[in-house]
């Protein structure tokens, strides 16, 4: 399913850069059906003391997933698990790098020790994916 | 004070959500998913699926669903204005393709307290029409000052 020669344990994932534009937690919102204020209203964001809206967590989330999915080839069928701890906030118009080191493969499934993160600030801590490789 | 803990093991109605290919298209769109399996059912069934697939993080389109009563229900006692999404994981069955009809089925895992937090921690568990899993979700929400 993926090509083993790109996923040794201690070898690094490809990075994953995308920078969501102004507009996209609105997109996100639509398409998750989330549409809590403090994601696309800077208005509300800064009432209840954020400094602007905040990125969905799921939106960063499946940027982690997206990662690991093109590090196992592309194929949807070899995420097989994905755990993230939520940190800090991620914020729109700002690019997002999504890293990973491969920390085992057995028996047919590699473990990637993965996160995410916005001009050095974690968004997406200690998060783990297992990736079938065979 | 101090969480309450007597709402764990509490089950919620199932939700069954019908999976449509344009949602799936929006939300790939919405996440950057280019592979065009998720966009079109030709590529999806060449690739040896039934139908255009989602990418593995649609399951919040239909997971959600019934997971939001279990987090504002005033037995668990969650207060929303302090809380925040802490952690999550989702481990994945039998890929989800437009056409499946998916049910989902949540209940209160744990409560406990930790540093002053409130931990409260929800399961799903959603299955296609035949009955197959296709992901088990742990939704961990913290709330501070409890």
């Amino acid at each position: 399913m993926a090509d083993l020669n790109e996923l040794n344990s201690g070898e690094a994932i490809p990075e994953l850069r995308v920078t969501p534009d102004k507009y996209l937690p609105h997109r996100y919102a639509g398409a998750s059906g989330d549409f809590n204020p403090i994601h696309i209203d800077p208005e509300f964001a800064k009432a209840v003391g954020l400094p602007q809206n905040i990125l969905h967590g799921l939106y960063s989330m499946a940027q982690v997933a997206r990662a690991q999915t093109a590090a196992a080839g592309g194929d949807p069928r070899a995420l097989q698990r994905l755990s993230v701890q939520f940190r800090g906030m991620g914020v729109p118009e700002q690019e997002i790098v999504v890293s990973g080191t491969v920390s085992a493969v057995e028996d047919g499934v590699a473990t990637v020790e993965t996160q995410a993160e916005q001009a050095g600030n974690g968004i997406i801590r200690n998060a783990v994916a297992e990736l079938k490789i065979a | 004070m101090t969480v309450n803990a007597a709402a764990v093991g509490k089950e919620y109605p199932a939700v069954t959500y019908e999976v449509g290919h344009e949602k799936i298209r929006e939300y790939a769109n919405a996440v950057g998913e280019e592979n065009p399996v998720h966009h079109d059912r030709t590529a999806a069934e060449a690739a040896g699926f039934r139908s255009t697939v989602a990418p593995p993080m649609f399951t919040v389109v239909y997971s959600s669903p019934a997971v939001g009563p279990a987090v504002t229900d005033p037995e668990v006692g969650i207060n929303l204005m302090m809380m925040v999404h802490g952690s999550q994981e989702f481990i994945w069955g039998e890929p989800v393709c437009a056409g499946d009809s998916i049910t989902t089925t949540c209940k209160v895992k744990e409560i406990f307290e930790k540093d002053g937090k409130g931990f409260y921690v929800f399961e799903s568990v959603s299955t296609n029409q035949d009955g197959a899993e296709v992901v088990r979700g742990v939704w961990t929400n913290i709330v501070r000052g409890v």
